[in-house]
């Protein structure tokens, strides 16, 4: 699949997608952005605690400078709104955004639409380091920092970084399919030293199988403050490469004749990804589908060109992964549904709508 | 092999081992059906130095299992059965227990594993008795090898935990310390439950299985001990499917404002009143600003075993200090 999929899709050149009406892009990022507030909206508004609608407009008026009005909510709900409603929809949006913009860029730097941020192996490495530490670390209170976020963003980085260097290393030309195939080979290692040190451990089994699952439910701002500036960074990065991986789009040999270093592109664009999907995957869990549907929604309804997918994928990402944790929080309230249910069985099916929406068309 | 074989392989896991994780918890379900031993063995008003009859014959969750003669190298797949064992005077008949079972501290712990049952290396114990809490087919294969086994599942109640006391000890010859336990367990839990103080409203608890708030309802084992004391769950609310285990959301939790929080998940996940307190939010929870925060030993809060009886007395200790509202 991966020497087929990496033939270049027939698609436009870059020049063509430059002259399409620049009235018809701006409804894209219009619709995208009022799905972002009301996603936002509806993670404030809803939840198993049931706070009043009133109170909470009154709280957050209530927080601008220079107003002062009583929200009528106890101490109690403020804490619920501000130390964990807030914190998760921010968290949220910050995963979201990181997964749909590296599966963006992971499709674009590989000229593969079945790429996902967990591609080269990402996914398996922070599990196996979030495993060992689950499995091996007799005692977490007395670390500075929590061990298990650390290395489950250190295993993705290695699964990653050993993957690139054993394609690298056995294919000069960097091409990549021999990328894809040695991820392929260093995911499925690293799942199979995941497994077995769990299976060794079976008394750790269901904090493992919580954690792969993925969860949001139990962060704080602390989190935020975690992730925050590796999904500034990383999203940077990658904002700055979109024309280049439009430029990809034509083929590595014609991009080439187009100037542009492809090796060194592809390097970059995935270590901005990984580094970005690293740091959300070591506080979020594996949270599945995001980094491929949302990219291909937006690729489906707004056009091919990585200009435009990329930026509305990171505003798209972060309003499904909010809205999938609302419906993880409220569909069976007050208990949680693990968020990477939520963003398959709703996910998938909406992404076949879009998909069979656009075949016709 | 699809490109998405990384992340489908872990979805596809993650489904196996929820399976397995919802198998673990529903098996308590039908251990309902456990029954008193029935047995051919002396009534247990006359002395224990009786010799036990053999053969004996009892019902476990299994079907009948007989057994031709007093087991001497009995092999115990299942931590609550291994303390059950040394509890009735059975331990000097135990020649292995699971890697799990780490309670008497004498007990002769391998590396045998309960939840991976290896069928060569049981056998390789030579064992005339094998205690296990999950078959999984393994008493098919032992009993093909002539090797009985007796299964004692999850206890759905303290009912289920007495008789497989009682079963444990028709099967080893120790009946009658097996019904001064049972009768001793009784005992004391009612007296535990006797001294606690009458309330117009009940105290409001969360008993903790992991910090993702994985929680246990009145519909669990240890959910009936909370129920027993007069205490009320705030899973309850949660749990509509009725499996008994939900994971609560954090902002419920701290609405719902229990008065005493139990954390069963200080060895596995060294959870305790500092980091809780620390959590976003729990802060003004009433347990947490009282400091009824209760450390619970994960393994006692686990198992049916006769330590139930000091579980429940930290249980009461703690819900005795809530003050009347």
């Amino acid at each position: 699949m991966a020497v087929t999929a990496a033939r270049p899709p027939p698609v436009r050149t870059p020049p063509d997608q430059a002259r399409e009406a620049p009235a018809g892009a701006r409804r894209f990022w219009v619709a995208a952005i009022l799905v972002l507030v009301g996603a936002i909206l509806a993670g404030l508004f809803l939840g198993p605690a049931g706070l009043s609608w009133r109170g909470i407009l009154l709280d957050l008026v209530g927080r601008l400078p220079l107003v002062h009005v009583h929200s009528g909510l106890t101490s109690t709900e403020r804490a619920i709104l501000w130390q964990i409603r807030m914190p998760r929809i921010v968290l949220g949006g910050l995963v979201g955004w990181m997964l749909a913009a590296s599966g963006a860029s992971y499709q674009g730097a590989f000229r593969n639409p079945l790429a996902d941020p967990y591609l080269l192996g990402a996914a398996a490495g922070a599990g196996l380091g979030a495993t060992l530490i689950i499995a091996y670390a007799p005692t977490v209170s007395g670390w500075p920092v929590d061990p298990i976020p650390l290395a489950a963003f250190c295993g993705a980085i290695l699964a990653v970084a050993v993957a690139y260097v054993v394609a690298t290393t056995a294919d000069r030309s960097g091409s990549s399919a021999t990328i894809l195939l040695a991820g392929v080979a260093v995911a499925a290692f690293f799942t199979a030293v995941q497994t077995f040190v769990q299976q060794q451990h079976s008394d750790s089994l269901r904090q493992v199988y919580s954690w792969i699952l993925g969860r949001l439910g139990t962060s704080g701002w602390h989190d935020v403050w975690l992730v925050f500036p590796y999904v500034a960074l990383s999203s940077a990065v990658l904002l700055v490469h979109r024309r280049l991986l439009d430029v990809l789009r034509v083929g590595d040999h014609e991009a080439s004749t187009l100037g542009v270093d492809t090796a060194r592109t592809r390097l970059v664009v995935v270590g901005a990804a990984t580094l970005g999907t690293a740091a959300v995957v070591a506080v979020s869990g594996l949270i599945g589908f995001v980094g491929i549907i949302v990219p291909h929604t937006v690729r489906l309804t707004a056009g091919a060109s990585y200009r435009r997918i990329l930026p509305l994928s990171m505003i798209g990402g972060a309003a499904f992964l909010i809205l999938a944790d609302v419906v993880a929080r409220t569909l069976a309230a007050p208990a949680e549904v693990p968020i990477g249910v939520i963003t398959a069985f709703f996910g998938a099916p909406f992404f076949v709508v879009v998909l069979r929406r656009r075949v016709r068309t | 092999m699809s490109l998405f074989s990384t992340h489908q392989s872990f979805t596809a896991r993650a489904l196996a081992l929820g399976l397995l994780l919802a198998a673990c918890g529903s098996s308590g379900s039908t251990s309902g059906s456990a029954h008193l031993a029935t047995t051919t063995v002396a009534p247990a008003a006359q002395t224990t130095t009786t010799l036990p009859a053999y053969p004996v014959t009892v019902s476990s969750a299994q079907g009948q299992v007989t057994l031709k003669s007093q087991p001497k190298a009995i092999v115990s797949l299942s931590p609550t059965a291994t303390e059950d064992l040394f509890a009735i005077g059975a331990g000097p008949q135990v020649v292995a227990v699971d890697d799990q079972s780490n309670y008497p501290p004498n007990a002769p712990r391998t590396d045998l594993s309960g939840f991976k049952p290896n069928v060569e290396a049981i056998a390789a114990k030579k064992p005339d008795l094998v205690v296990v809490s999950e078959d999984g087919g393994l008493s098919a294969a032992l009993t093909k090898i002539e090797i009985p086994v007796l299964v004692e599942p999850a206890a759905k109640s303290l009912d289920d935990a007495y008789s497989q006391v009682k079963q444990l000890g028709a099967a080893t010859g120790h009946a009658a310390q097996a019904s001064q336990l049972v009768a001793s367990m009784r005992d004391q839990i009612s007296q535990l439950v006797a001294s606690l103080p009458h309330r117009a409203q009940a105290p409001r608890i969360y008993h903790e299985l992991d910090q993702t708030l994985y929680t246990a309802t009145s519909s669990t084992f240890i959910g009936q001990l909370y129920r027993l004391l007069g205490a009320d769950d705030i899973a309850d609310a949660a749990d509509k499917t009725g499996s008994g285990y939900s994971q609560l959301s954090a902002e419920y939790v701290v609405n719902a404002n229990p008065s005493v929080i139990f954390l069963a998940d200080t060895k596995c996940c060294q959870q305790n009143l500092a980091i809780v307190a620390a959590r976003p939010g729990w802060s003004g929870i009433g347990a947490v600003k009282a400091g009824a925060v209760v450390a619970l030993d994960d393994d006692i809060a686990s198992r049916w075993g006769p330590r139930i009886v000091d579980l429940l007395r930290t249980m009461t200790q703690a819900l005795a200090k809530v003050p009347a509202t």
